[in-house]
């Protein structure tokens, strides 16, 4: 077929024109109706987060969380050591000497440095002497999931607990700059020589990963409480179990008693509440 | 063909020469590994002796992957006994040895799985008092 030189000028203009035309055709009838869709929602939402007036949504399914009920701890000082030795020994959490080489699955901190945001003005003696127990939060909404680059942790869908999976973490620590807990440690070192006793149900980690709480999945999965729970059983120190189920022990203590979360005011939705 | 007498002699060094590990070791592939069965004398695995040889490596990422993202902890039962998903948990139950176990075949076929730099084999495990 003979194409003319006049053929193809017309159909190569008429091309161009539809395809710079379209785009912006469809984005005049589009914007218009989504503007109006869009522009009430957003602007109720970010004028109640900006007086931090979000109620927290109920997410679906087992929730776990946990009470620590300060009130108890300060009465019975060693409780909170048997917990984390106890956590120790169950995940072969290795004790280093020098802090920068530390791992932390649950530990002691101050006051201050756990609910920063709270006034610690003129603070009762008891709440600034205390040594406030502090784990992994397992966040609804996790920031540290959503910094991973290769998914090695994640949230799990069954009962809120925030997992890592150690095959596959390679170290970059994003996580931990994303926590605002700082809940994460990273193993500079070999973990293996500074482990006292090994469980052996249990891994150990390897040089150049990040861990963490695991809320004991492992143990959970025995129908056991976690560790930490398990020695201070008894005096309703930790309180452990289901935030979405109404009827759990968990939910009436929280429905009788104030608690606290660490820094609520971020939108992490932690599932550790604090009785002060 | 020029230079007749380089080439055809260089090339027949070159070849012997790749070939080295294979004539060196006279044609053959040295000694196959005899994996240890199990000490305890146990008979049967979680599947046929055929699959796990040829495929544990799969079956042990599934077991991961159960276990730690769908927080699938189901147990497998072998003969009446509970094993929970898992190297340390289940194989290493049986199979007691690590070094005349996995690592005989291993070793052979050179391969370094690094399963070892978190997960405790029996004799590490043992080296330092347990907790329970």
């Amino acid at each position: 077929m003979d194409k003319q030189r006049r053929n193809f000028l017309k159909i190569a203009g008429v091309a161009a024109l539809a395809g710079i035309g379209a785009p912006a055709l469809v984005r005049l009838s589009s914007s218009a109706a989504l503007a109006a869709e869009h522009g009430a929602a957003v602007g109720e939402a970010t004028a109640e987060a900006a007086h931090g007036a979000v109620a927290e949504a109920a997410s679906q399914g087992v929730r776990l969380g946990m009470v620590i009920d300060m009130r108890r701890f300060s009465e019975q000082p060693e409780l909170l050591d048997n917990a984390i030795v106890a956590c120790n020994d169950a995940h072969n959490v290795p004790q280093f000497d020098n802090r920068k080489s530390e791992i932390k699955w649950i530990w002691k901190a101050p006051f201050e440095n756990v609910f920063p945001y709270e006034s610690s003005y003129h603070l009762a003696k008891k709440v600034k002497d205390a040594d406030f127990a502090v784990l992994c939060n397992h966040c609804d909404d996790p920031p540290c999931v959503r910094a991973c680059p290769t998914k090695a942790t994640f949230k799990l869908e069954k009962n809120g607990i925030v997992a890592m999976d150690y095959h596959r973490c390679i170290g970059c620590r994003f996580c931990m700059a994303a926590c605002p807990y700082g809940a994460r440690s990273f193993n500079w070192e070999d973990p293996r020589p500074y482990i006292a006793k090994y469980n052996k149900d249990f891994p150990s980690r390897m040089r150049g990963v990040v861990e963490k709480c695991n809320f004991c999945s492992e143990r959970l999965a025995l129908g056991q409480e976690p560790a930490c729970v398990e020695a201070c059983q008894g005096t309703g120190a930790m309180v452990f179990g289901d935030l979405n189920d109404a009827q759990s022990e968990i939910r009436q203590l929280l429905d009788k008693e104030f608690a606290i979360q660490r820094n609520a005011a971020l939108g992490t939705k932690p599932s550790v509440f604090y009785i002060v | 063909m020029y230079n007749k007498g380089t080439i055809i002699p260089g090339l027949i060094i070159f070849v012997l020469f790749v070939t080295f590990p294979i004539w060196f070791n006279g044609f053959k592939a040295g000694t196959p590994p005899k994996p240890e069965l199990p000490p305890g004398g146990e008979k049967k695995c979680v599947e046929s002796v055929e699959y796990m040889r040829a495929n544990h490596m799969q079956l042990l990422d599934e077991w991961r992957d159960n276990v730690l993202r769908d927080g699938n902890r189901s147990v497998v039962t072998v003969e009446g006994k509970d094993y929970r998903k898992g190297l340390q948990m289940a194989c290493m139950q049986c199979h007691s040895n690590k070094e005349k176990f996995c690592d005989s075949c291993h070793t052979y076929a050179a391969v370094n799985p690094y399963c070892w730099d978190c997960h405790l084999s029996p004799k590490e495990a043992a080296s330092k008092e347990e907790t329970r």
